[in-house]
């Protein structure tokens, strides 16, 4: 169970002040200078020791990520994007960042753009985040004031600007790729890697593409010293994150938690435990709507973090749990995903263009029992051959639910078909009465 | 270099190359939909996808750079999984209406469904329709048999310069489109039917014509501009369907501009298919016999100098041979093939031709151009334009008509005064030209037609000297020519001589009553009030405005239906090649001219082909050298040669106003007519219907 003292985002629910007095009180902009002035390889180094991985859902390593933007600037700038197109279902976390915690975020780009070499980041806020994206300029322009970013930002002689920039609400922008297309102005569509941002990004300069939580921590990594983040959490899984659990349990919310913390006793703890009580549960999307389901028997022992998790043939993700009970139609749930995934999908590739109508198409039948239980396996071979075959992960993030849907609730959907050729039986039975 | 193991085969090959042409080079086929080696890369139709040792994920190989060590494979269990996954997506949202396409025997996605697609469809969904969409008189767009490549998108985008398509909505409602309605107006929009991979594009005059396998196909080279663009003709039976450009990395790479592609319609109106003789005041139809009595009996005892010809636009140089050869037998020197008066020298070679080259472009650096716009002059030449500035670090100026260029390019006003500016470096451009590697000059026929057409002549010749455009290896003086038969005809030396008079001359005399036999080789577009009195012999093939002034007409043969000589702008000589016989009682025309010269009492002396490519080379050595540049020589030209005169301060204009109609061919083509009424200002319009 995390401590208070290792809580990093203390003001998360926002009932304190928000403004950068309240953040300053906290502890934010404290020695910012001081942690500029150890350079850029401190930085990274320190990064690296605090073995943070990527929040945002793929979970590569954040020190890793910046050591390999090139040494030399070699004409062009360098660029720190900032990804606050949380548009994956279930995840609600860089928002309360934004409207809560902006300091943190405006601090560790800072930093981070010392530790890549950028004087000029941006973030990319999704275009329904208009509040949390006026509470972001509030705070950059009082940082601005106060000196802490602009010319010569904390005194520290670094120039750095930031910049807001609101999307148009697209899923597909908040894959870093598509999301620099976006950021130029053109239609967000992910391209091709190689290569990859840190060679040739943003107008084609090397770029650092980072989710927001991932940026948010850095200030506090630094300050404490990443061996304090390190040793939280288990290897290779450190640190704090913050959890947000929607779905069939008593208290819904969003908090801060080590990394490594077993499913059901978080569960228990932050959320009032599942409605009806732990034997109620059906499964559980652990990570956002893109990872497989887990079903209750894999719940039971899951640890909460990158590895924990994959051992359970599922993923941590965006840490966003969505908790169904059984009163859940699991068929209709993942029917449900599986229409979000061929609305947002950008349809540039063909798998994942022609693959995700299908899908779902396939689902909607199965739901109604209109279908064949050979269609079951048809549907599966279909999610195999989207699966690894796209630009981007988005065509995986499609299949996974799915697969996971087979895998663990077949009888489900056998069942539904069963159900309704059975009454197609009777009523040709009642005819030929 | 980079070596690579393909399917076990070691193979080294360039830095720089894709793993998909590192395959092909190794001989393991891997097939493709959205790549094509002159777009830019887009990877989306995932039907290349490779596996690779080491890489977590199959690779699309048409994007992915060679390295060395890679291990590829192109034909295991995976691999052939992963093509019939992707030939299964494609075609479940595809209409599978191949009895009722056009492009149904010449389709990717039906050939590759033959060789990777599963024998039946596991898709029992409704598929998506598209709605028709309306680009262009010539492009038809099935959008529902789209496969959503691209190629179309990037050929505007990168060639054509003209962003006018894109992708709009998302997923699978993704539609490629112009978002707004309107239509596709590059003068290149022809080669996305060619680029279009399945039948979403298609021809719009030549839907439903014909099947690629019943026609017969012809290599050739087209006539309707002067960059000689190398084409195919595919007729059925006397008829000609179509024409699609021919690979030629010199001239055309594989691209054709809409006119020449489509103006084939033109070549079935309007022909002159049998000979007239005026009687009465009024064209009667006649045999060959009576019409040759009839230009005996106005020829015989008439002195050489009363007698002139003028060579048309598109016209074949062995019937210029021959002509030439006739009048000098004759007795007369007036002849000339620069119909349009241009002031070029026709004894130095280095004056009229575009001495860079076309591939020679995109080693140029900077590039001035005067009075010509090359977007509708020679938009093929346009797009080699288009593709050195993409290449960056190459200035364009423009002293001539304010259009778009699809390149950046300054604008410096239309006064012809300031090419002195230019010259001695007084002009900002004039320094840029100085201090570039290579620079060139395009001088456009718009600029030498004018009556100081000799003095801009001399003027660019100075903007050459003076800025290092003349050097070993380099000679960045150009004429860029508008008609496909004036280079030939300069070459053959179908120019007036030892007091001959030209284009003007002659049409003066012929007021005066100077001359009285004017023998019209295919010339159109004369002043019809001075030529009431003179006895006019008319040989061409389409009745346009040459025909209404004739007295005789003899019925020639169109550059579909003759074996004929041509030199493109830049000098190279090419031969295009008879597809269908001329009509009716239509003739070659050098055997018209030859037959006309034994009733004459002149016969020529040569019955063949061969014997007047001979002649050819005779007269000019380049005629023996095919399909080549012969490089000319840079002597003295301008107004010592061809008489001086001052630049007038008139604006500078393009000589063509309507691409889509320049010659008779295009004049007869109601495809042509259809994109005058779509893409025109009212000006161009005929007719009262506005």
């Amino acid at each position: 169970m995390l401590h208070d003292r290792d809580r990093i985002f203390q003001n998360i629910y926002g009932i304190h002040d928000i403004g950068l007095k309240g953040a300053q009180s906290r502890g934010d902009w404290d020695k910012t200078k001081d942690l500029i002035a150890k350079g850029r390889e401190w930085i990274v180094e320190e990064m690296k020791t605090s073995g943070l991985r990527g929040r945002g859902g793929a979970g590569f390593g954040t020190g890793m990520k910046w050591s390999f933007m090139p040494k030399e600037s070699a004409g062009r700038p360098h660029y720190l994007v900032i990804n606050a197109d949380e548009g994956e279902p279930g995840t609600c976390k860089d928002r309360e960042i934004l409207r809560s915690e902006p300091h943190k975020l405006i601090e560790g780009a800072l930093l981070a753009s010392v530790g890549i070499g950028a004087h000029v980041s941006y973030v990319y806020v999704r275009g329904e985040f208009y509040r949390e994206a006026e509470a972001l300029q509030r705070a950059i322009d009082e940082a601005y004031e106060a000196g802490l970013v602009g010319k010569n930002a904390c005194g520290s002689g670094y120039d750095f600007d930031i910049y807001v920039h609101l999307g148009a609400g697209a899923y597909i922008c908040g894959e870093e790729s598509a999301l620099i297309e976006s950021l130029e102005g053109k239609k967000g569509q992910p391209r091709l890697k190689p290569p990859f941002p840190a060679n040739c990004g943003l107008y084609g300069c090397p770029t650092t593409v980072n989710n927001v939580e991932s940026i948010a921590v850095v200030p506090e990594i630094l300050r404490r010293g990443g061996s304090w983040f390190a040793g939280l959490g288990r290897e290779n899984n450190t640190g704090t994150k913050l959890f947000c659990v929607s779905g069939h349990v008593n208290n819904p919310c969003t908090f801060e938690e080590e990394m490594g913390v077993p499913m059901k006793e978080m569960l228990e703890k932050h959320c009032g435990g599942i409605n009806g009580g732990w034997d109620n549960l059906k499964g559980v999307i652990p990570g956002g709507s893109s990872v497989p389901v887990m079903t209750k028997g894999q719940c039971d022992g899951a640890l909460m973090d990158f590895d924990g998790l994959k051992e359970h043939g599922s993923s941590l993700g965006t840490a966003a749990v969505i908790v169904m009970d059984k009163s859940t139609d699991i068929v209709r749930a993942i029917t449900r995903l599986s229409r979000f995934y061929m609305h947002e999908s950008c349809g540039q590739c063909t798998p994942c263009r022609e693959g995700t109508g299908w899908m779902w198409r396939m689902l909607e039948r199965i739901g109604e029992g209109d279908a064949h239980i050979e269609e079951i396996d048809l549907l599966e071979d279909v999610t195999r051959r989207i699966e690894g075959h796209t630009i981007c992960a988005l065509g995986d993030a499609a299949a996974w639910p799915i697969q996971g849907l087979i895998r663990h609730f077949r009888d489900e959907m056998e069942a539904k078909i069963l159900a309704k050729a059975g009454t197609h039986a009777d009523a040709s039975a009642d005819a030929a009465e | 270099m980079p070596k690579l193991t393909i399917d076990g085969k070691e193979i080294e090959v360039d830095a720089g190359m894709t793993v998909l042409q590192a395959c092909e080079q190794a001989g393991a086929e891997v097939p493709r939909f959205c790549y094509h080696e002159r777009l830019p890369l887009s990877g989306n139709c995932r039907m290349c996808l490779v596996e690779m040792e080491r890489a977590p994920k199959p690779v699309a190989s048409c994007c992915m750079p060679v390295g060395d060590g890679m291990v590829i494979h192109t034909n295991t269990e995976k691999v052939k999984k992963m093509r019939e996954a992707v030939m299964e997506f494609l075609l479940i949202n595809h209409p599978l209406d191949c009895p009722i396409c056009d492009q149904g025997g010449e389709c990717d996605l039906q050939d590759q469904a033959m060789a990777y697609g599963a024998g039946m469809s596991r898709f029992v969904e409704s598929k998506r329709a598209v709605p028709d969409k309306d680009f262009s008189p010539l492009i038809r767009g099935v959008m529902t048999r789209c496969i959503h490549c691209t190629r179309c998108v990037r050929f505007a985008n990168e060639i054509c310069g003209t962003s006018e398509l894109g992708g709009v909505f998302r997923g699978e409602h993704l539609e490629i489109g112009t978002y707004v309605d309107k239509a596709i107006s590059s003068e290149l929009s022809g080669n996305m039917i060619d680029l279009c991979p399945v039948g979403a594009l298609t021809s719009a005059p030549y839907a439903y014509k014909a099947r690629p396998w019943e026609l017969s196909k012809t290599e050739s080279v087209d006539v309707l501009d002067a960059v000689g663009c190398n084409i195919r003709v595919d007729a059925r039976g006397d008829a000609v369907m179509r024409i699609v450009p021919r690979l030629n990395e010199d001239v055309n790479e594989e691209w054709l501009g809409d006119k020449s592609r489509f103006a084939c319609d033109g070549l079935n109106r309007q022909r002159l298919d049998q000979p007239y003789v005026k009687k009465g005041g009024k064209l009667q139809p006649a045999t060959w016999d009576e019409a040759f009595a009839a230009i005996k009996a106005k020829a015989d005892g008439l002195d050489g100098s009363k007698i002139a010809a003028l060579a048309g636009d598109t016209v074949d140089v062995e019937a210029m041979t021959a002509l030439k050869d006739l009048l000098n037998a004759l007795g007369s020197k007036n002849m000339d093939c620069r119909q349009e008066s241009s002031t070029v020298d026709p004894n130095v070679r280095a004056s009229y031709i575009f001495n860079t080259t076309i591939a020679g472009i995109e080693q140029a650096d900077a590039l001035l151009i005067v009075g010509s716009n090359p977007r509708i002059e020679a938009p093929v030449l346009n797009a080699r334009i288009r593709k050195r500035y993409l290449m960056g670090g190459f200035k364009v100026g423009v002293v001539g008509p304010n259009t778009e260029l699809t390149y950046k390019a300054e604008h410096y006003g239309d006064d012809p005064a300031m090419l002195r500016d230019i010259a001695s470096g007084a002009h900002a451009f004039g320094k840029i030209l100085q201090n570039a590697e290579n620079p060139m000059i395009i001088v456009g026929a718009g600029a030498l037609m004018r009556s100081d057409g000799a003095a801009i002549l001399a003027a660019c010749k100075t903007i050459a000297d003076a800025t290092g455009m003349i050097k070993d290896g380099w000679n960045g003086f150009n004429v860029l020519q508008t008609a496909a038969s004036r280079v030939g005809g300069l070459d053959i030396g179908f120019a007036p001589t030892d007091g001959g008079l030209d284009t003007a001359g002659i049409l003066d005399a012929c007021g005066d009553g100077k001359v009285e036999l004017l023998y019209l080789l295919a010339a159109d577009g004369m002043e019809a009030a001075k030529l009431s009195d003179t006895f006019i012999v008319y040989q061409g093939h389409h009745g346009d405005s040459g025909a209404h002034l004739a007295d005789v007409i003899l019925p020639g043969a169109a550059y579909t239906e003759k074996n004929g000589t041509y030199v493109n702008t830049e000098g190279r000589v090419q031969q295009g090649h008879l597809a269908v016989f001329p009509p009716g009682e239509a003739k070659e025309d050098w055997a018209v001219i030859r037959a006309l010269s034994g009733v004459l009492g002149k016969t020529l002396p040569y019955d063949t082909l061969a014997q007047v490519r001979a002649r050819m080379a005779e007269i000019n050595p380049v005629f023996a050298t095919v399909n080549e540049i012969q490089p000319a020589d840079w002597q003295d030209f301008g107004p010592s040669t061809v008489g001086g005169g001052d630049i007038q301060s008139k604006p500078l204009k393009s000589h063509i106003r309507n691409y889509y109609m320049t010659d008779p061919i295009s004049r007869a083509s109601e495809t042509m007519a259809a994109c005058t009424a779509e893409f025109s200002g009212e000006a161009e319009r005929t007719g009262t219907d506005g």
